[in-house]
């Protein structure tokens, strides 16, 4: 497995030079990452495989044209391309990724497994379904960035690259998010408890 | 300290895209090629 000790950035130099093997290290590489990232949003495998598909032939496409001009930093590229093309995506669909509860659709009526007729795990879901709810309220750049560092556990230096904002804007809207928060539960008088 | 209400999300670690369409990116990558003539991107696939 020599090709782990090769850097990304020169793969892609090769790449542009003409090695189509290079591509195919990078794909290699970075597809579970990339993959997995996408499908975290989707949660479709066949709409994650398009969106990859599609963020590769932008990459290829940008590296073939010598446009591509960010040296070592190849995987946040490709992640903020897939980025766009999941916000393109749910742009289109008018589609958010987060379960709603509606009069008809209880989230309890699909919790028939006998392990979810425990108390406390009721109440505990109870409380996450109520806090999606409290997020889905929230403006989209503040909800951006409270799921990607609360529930996928990102670092706000990733989510400064993925979203293309600066570290002290999205600790900003991180910030504004959970006043934000704070201030729809006190205005409702809600209750997060377990 | 404050309390943490959310869940971590249930990605698993090794998902990824079908061989099928890697198998078409390196496929159309080798096909493409892409020529800049008086500041206009020209692609060109071949067969």
């Amino acid at each position: 497995m020599a090709d782990l000790h090769i850097p990304d950035a020169l793969l892609v130099k090769n790449y542009i030079e003409g090695n189509e093997n290079s591509l195919a290290t990078l794909i290699n590489r970075h597809e579970s990452k990339i993959y997995g990232f996408i499908y975290s949003k989707i949660a479709d495998r066949d709409i994650s495989n398009d969106i990859f598909q599609d963020t590769f032939i932008k990459v290829i496409k940008t590296l073939k044209s010598n446009s591509y001009n960010e040296e070592g930093k190849f995987l946040p590229w490709v992640m903020r391309i897939s980025h766009n093309l999941i916000v393109d995506h749910f742009r289109k669909t008018k589609k958010m990724p987060m379960y709603r509860e509606t009069e008809e659709f209880s989230i309890f009526s699909i919790m028939s497994d006998d392990s979810l007729t425990i108390e406390n795990k009721m109440i505990v879901d109870q409380v996450e379904v109520d806090l999606k709810r409290l997020i889905e309220e929230l403006p989209m750049d503040q909800k951006e960035v409270l799921v990607m560092r609360m529930y996928q556990d990102m670092s706000f230096k990733e989510i400064s690259e993925l979203t293309g904002v600066s570290i002290n804007t999205a600790l900003g809207r991180m910030r504004y998010a959970l006043m934000n928060l704070r201030k729809i539960i006190d205005k409702h008088q809600i209750v997060l408890t377990n | 300290m404050a309390k943490i209400y959310s869940k971590k999300a249930l990605v698993a670690q090794d998902l990824k895209p079908k061989k099928e369409v890697v198998s078409f990116l390196l496929s159309y990558s080798q096909a493409l090629t892409v020529v800049k003539v008086n500041n206009k991107r020209i692609e060109i696939i071949a067969n």
